[in-house]
């Protein structure tokens, strides 16, 4: 595939305009989110007149942070159906950005290690067939016939009995992911706006009229919320209290090796997951810590826990050295779905409460959630992930049918 | 790592204690009289502050008894804690 000079740093692929008194419409947060939701709000809708605004700089937060995980063999068909329909864009994302985001479909291996286990990941590959997702059952022979270097030795403390594949699965560079999007927004006239801080939302009776900046007021007829773990606070200045509490969540790399790793490996139960990125880092990801958090770091204790099942599974990275560790601030909510939709205000619009587990729907998000925007309803496909379920009780429960993390 | 203080046995490492989330919530005393939006509040919505919160935790691989922790959320500050019932004289902001 030719793409166009996919540049190494950043700087010039996109202008950096001061922010105009008026927009049409003004996104908080250029994460992942907020960028491919601009995009596809100039591509699919024909609304230019954009801002994003972003309090550090472009793509800094969860976005910089995440281990890129892409698969979407979810339980439910409401999950399933978002993160296929992301997959899908995904698979024609370079091309379409005419920017290498290194795309790789090397598959994703959900191990099981219990009897319930093994009967919860079976369910799951059924439902995702029915679906029409992707999705293989493997013994742990056919495991170790993948990913040689995983231990399927039954000696072990939690035995792999076998796994789930899905072989569409895999990983992105993510940086290249945003800055493609960003690109691609801001030559469609979006204006990228950083070190500018959302401090207030403006509401006049029922409707939404712009926002107070670190750098001055700015109207605007749409304000949509794309801020992952700092989505309560924002919410909070329109005087909405959000069902989401903000965690830390860590990952590590190691020294660069040689290729080892072939897929990316997940394990629920001992909580790891690991794959190996493509200049040659391991990438090793862990559960959230357990308090309330917006400090964008963690606890070494759950990097301990996280490096010891690592090396049950992989016994040959014993001698790896761990190069750095970091966190960043997810937003959780109830049922483990994210929050896409429209607010009581009119004209506010939210997307959050995708966990540790939004990156794999950045492109699928971002098409969903500038629809809702463009039309002030929601996309079929977010239809189900209203704010109000809560109270409905129409819950999407991936906490405890898809297990948490990625 | 965090040191917690579980009022009864002292400072303790976090690994020993079960986080319970935003404190002083109170169970409806008349259930049956509460609609739905107020279930949910009372379910889903807790507050998710960046500054101090008061919040429960439990010492749960020792004592096994729950108290209340006000805590900093960016900077992971203890100002202090106590045991059910009891208020901190340095409240929340
Ligand atoms: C360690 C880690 C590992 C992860 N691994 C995976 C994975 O393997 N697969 C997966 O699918 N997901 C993963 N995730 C989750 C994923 O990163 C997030 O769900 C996703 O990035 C959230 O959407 P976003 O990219 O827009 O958020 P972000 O990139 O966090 O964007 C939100 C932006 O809003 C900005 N902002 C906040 N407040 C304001 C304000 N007041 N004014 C202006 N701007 C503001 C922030 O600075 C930030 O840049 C992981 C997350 C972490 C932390
Ligand atoms: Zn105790």
């Amino acid at each position: 595939m030719a793409y166009a000079e996919s540049p190494e740093h950043p700087a010039g692929l996109w202008r950096n305009p001061d922010p105009r008194r008026t927009y049409d419409v003004v996104i908080v947060g250029a994460g992942g989110h907020g960028l491919a939701t601009a995009y596809y709000l100039a591509r699919n809708h024909g609304i230019t007149n954009v801002a994003v605004l972003e309090r550090g700089w472009l793509a800094g937060g969860n976005m910089a942070r995440n281990t890129a995980i892409i698969r979407s063999n979810y339980l439910w068909d409401e999950s399933a159906a978002l993160y296929d329909h992301a997959l899908r864009l995904w698979e024609g994302l370079s091309e379409e950005l005419d920017y290498d985001i290194l795309f790789s479909q090397r598959g994703v291996l959900n191990l099981a290690h219990s009897l319930q286990d093994v009967r919860d990941s079976v369910r799951r590959v059924e439902a995702n067939r029915l679906q029409g997702v992707d999705a293989e059952w493997l013994t742990p022979e056919q495991v170790k016939e993948f990913c040689p270097v995983v231990n399927v030795s039954q000696d072990a403390r939690y035995p792999v009995l076998g796994a789930t594949l899905q072989r569409r699965a895999g990983i992105a560079k993510h940086d290249h992911v945003a800055w493609a999007y960003a690109r691609a927004a801001d030559a469609l006239g979006v204006d990228l706006i950083q070190n500018c801080e959302v401090t207030g939302i403006t509401v006049r009776g029922d409707r939404v009229t712009g926002v107070e900046t670190s750098r001055g007021p700015i109207a605007a007829g749409r304000v949509a919320l794309a801020a992952a773990g700092h989505s309560s606070l924002l919410a909070g200045m329109a005087g909405l209290r959000l069902p989401i509490q903000s965690h830390p969540l860590q990952a590590l790399v190691s020294e660069l090796l040689e290729p080892v790793h072939p897929c990316v490996v997940m394990s629920n139960a001992v909580h790891v997951y690991v794959s190996q990125a493509h200049k040659g880092e391991l990438v090793l990801g862990a559960g959230v810590d357990q308090y309330n958090s917006y400090g964008q770091r963690g606890g070494f204790h759950v990097i301990r826990q996280q490096m010891a099942a690592a090396l049950e599974l992989f016994p040959a990275f014993a001698r790896a050295r761990v190069l750095r560790t970091w966190g960043g601030v997810v937003d959780v909510s109830p049922d483990a779905s994210p929050i896409v939709g429209l607010t009581p205000v009119d004209g506010l619009y939210l997307n959050c409460g995708w966990g540790t587990g939004g990156f794999k729907a950045t492109p699928g998000a971002g098409w969903v959630y500038a629809h809702t925007i463009a039309h002030d309803r929601p996309h079929p496909l977010n239809e189900p992930y209203t704010l109000e379920r809560f109270t409905t009780g129409a819950l999407i429960d991936e906490h405890g049918a898809a297990a948490v993390a990625h | 790592m965090q040191l917690i203080p579980c009022p009864w046995c002292g400072d303790r490492d976090e690994v020993e204690f079960h986080y319970g989330g935003q404190a002083h919530l109170v169970h409806p005393a008349d259930p049956d009289a509460l609609s739905d939006e107020e279930w949910a509040g009372y379910l889903f919505l807790r507050d998710n502050p960046k500054g101090w919160f008061e919040e429960r935790w439990s010492h749960a691989a020792g004592c096994r008894r729950w108290f209340t922790v006000v805590r900093h959320t960016v900077t992971h500050e203890v100002r202090g804690s106590h045991r059910p019932g009891e208020r901190v004289a340095v409240s929340a902001s």
